[in-house]
């Protein structure tokens, strides 16, 4: 059924009940990102492959007509892209126009290409939802506004998040998306390289 | 219920509202403008925080509103009536069972928890609004980092009568960056700010959003020789004791006679049922 479903509708695999699935599945978003490095659960989206269930949450959750949304990499399909018109209506952007992309850390890069904001509106700036094989809190030291002590979080690398939060108060937003899994790296958060934990 | 969408907003302003949410999280302190819409209820009335709050609200949620501090004034009801009717979630008086509070000008004297939600209704949003009427300048200050106009405010106040009169709407710096007002919460509340609870704000009319995740560095401005003091009135609360709450004075009579009662109402009744309990238990005991 599942494998099925991508390729004969994209009219499948959103929520059942917007109202209330957004509202909790928000919450859980909201609260990734209000706690950096901590890890959530997504569930009520069954996206095309090879996008993830928490991304495809991400994008049913955030995404509509207002925003541009860009597919990289492999997550740039003719299914995946019916899928988020049908349920969205968002266009499909390239990077540097993009509010949100979508796609594995290799793909997204260079990440000088996407908007960090103005000095005036640093809120003008892109959400990235990286795709990752795995999601758990060891590797990288994070702390920061949301952090009580410190927390840890396997990212895919950390040069690019050091330089990233010393734009502050511009920047990018990250999400982090395996599976159901969700976490969050916003500019705030400073990234030291942990050893293993 | 099902006569309304669920929390009153339809689905693109709620996604919209909760964008900004984010970015403002990402940024905290930082005014992320929104689209605010028009609400059953006038500006001024709350709007922006009934904004965030339905898009904020899950329908397991437990929904507490205050308004100065009290649960049992116009503004409060309505607003928990209005999210009961139109989201169908439970309401509740006390704090600790609350996960989700709306409220105007208080934090709630009870510590708050990782799992709470605090949204605050802001009437005006912009910190330096008083000092620099153009929405234009103001923006561009708050890029520039340029506040030493606030502090030449606060040291109008030290010259004019001798100590820093400010009392409520006192301004915060947030994590050394944004000067942000906290809406006109006491400066008695200010030093809560920094707290394991999310919290958002919302000016309606203002069409501005902005957030403090939790354990956000908040450090309300001041001198080194005029150092921030958290002040309240000089008693205790007529009515459960409390020495350590913030106290409104209240006119009991044309006689001009007057008392100090809590202005967190729930922290005030719990405090007076668990005054009366243990006196009940020591009655108790006395006659035994």
């Amino acid at each position: 059924m599942l494998a099925t479903a991508t390729s004969t509708s994209a009219m499948q695999g959103g929520f059942k009940d917007v109202p209330t699935e957004a509202a909790r599945q928000f919450r859980a978003i909201m609260n990734a990102i209000a706690r950096p490095g901590r890890i959530e659960t997504l569930d009520g989206a069954t996206p095309p492959a090879p996008m993830s269930v928490a991304a495809g949450v991400m994008v049913l959750t955030l995404c509509d007509p207002d925003t541009g949304l860009h597919l990289a990499g492999d997550h740039d399909t003719p299914n995946i892209r019916a899928w988020v018109q049908f349920h969205t209506g968002a266009p499909i952007v390239p990077a540097e126009d993009a509010d949100f992309a979508i796609g594995r850390w290799d793909a997204l890069a260079p990440l000088t290409t996407y908007a960090i904001g103005t000095p005036e509106y640093p809120d003008r700036s892109a959400t990235l939802i990286v795709e990752m094989d795995a999601l758990s809190s060891t590797g990288a030291i994070l702390t920061g506004p949301g952090i009580k002590d410190t927390a840890r979080l396997s990212l895919p690398e950390t040069d690019a998040f050091l330089r990233n939060a010393l734009l502050f108060p511009l920047g990018l937003d990250f999400f982090f998306c395996a599976d159901t899994r969700l976490a969050s790296l916003p500019r705030t958060t400073k990234v030291t390289k942990g050893g293993a934990s | 219920m099902n006569d309304y969408n669920f929390a009153y907003l339809d689905e693109q302003t709620k996604r919209m509202i909760r964008r900004a949410i984010l970015k403002g999280l990402a940024i905290p302190g930082y005014q992320v403008p929104f689209a605010s819409r028009e609400m059953p209820m006038p500006f001024g009335w709350g709007t922006g925080g009934v904004q965030v709050s339905a898009a904020t609200l899950t329908p397991e949620d437990v929904f507490k509103v205050i308004d100065q501090g009290a649960d049992d004034t116009t503004n409060a009801v309505s607003i928990r009536k209005f999210f009961q009717a139109t989201a169908g979630v439970d309401t509740t008086e006390e704090t600790d069972k609350a996960t989700v509070i709306q409220t105007r000008h208080r934090i709630p004297e009870a510590a708050l928890n990782e799992d709470q939600i605090l949204v605050y209704q802001v009437p005006i949003p912009e910190p330096l609004r008083f000092l620099e009427p153009r929405e234009t300048e103001t923006r561009k200050m708050h890029s520039l980092e340029e506040y030493g106009l606030m502090h030449v405010k606060l040291y109008e106040d030290i010259a004019r009568h001798g100590a820093i009169a400010t009392a409520y709407a006192y301004p915060v710096k947030v994590e050394g960056r944004y000067v942000m007002d906290p809406s006109p919460i006491p400066k008695f509340d200010n030093p809560k700010m920094t707290m394991p609870a999310i919290q958002l704000f919302g000016a309606g009319r203002e069409q501005r959003i902005y957030a403090l995740p939790p354990y956000t560095e908040v450090v309300s401005l001041d001198f080194e020789d005029y150092p921030f003091e958290a002040s309240k009135a000089d008693h205790s609360c007529e009515l459960c004791g409390a020495d350590d709450s913030y106290l409104d004075e209240v006119i009991v009579d044309d006689q001009g006679g007057r008392i100090f009662v809590c202005s967190d109402t729930a922290y005030c009744a719990s405090r007076q049922t668990a005054l009366q309990d243990a006196a009940a238990a020591q009655h108790e005991e006395i006659s035994a």
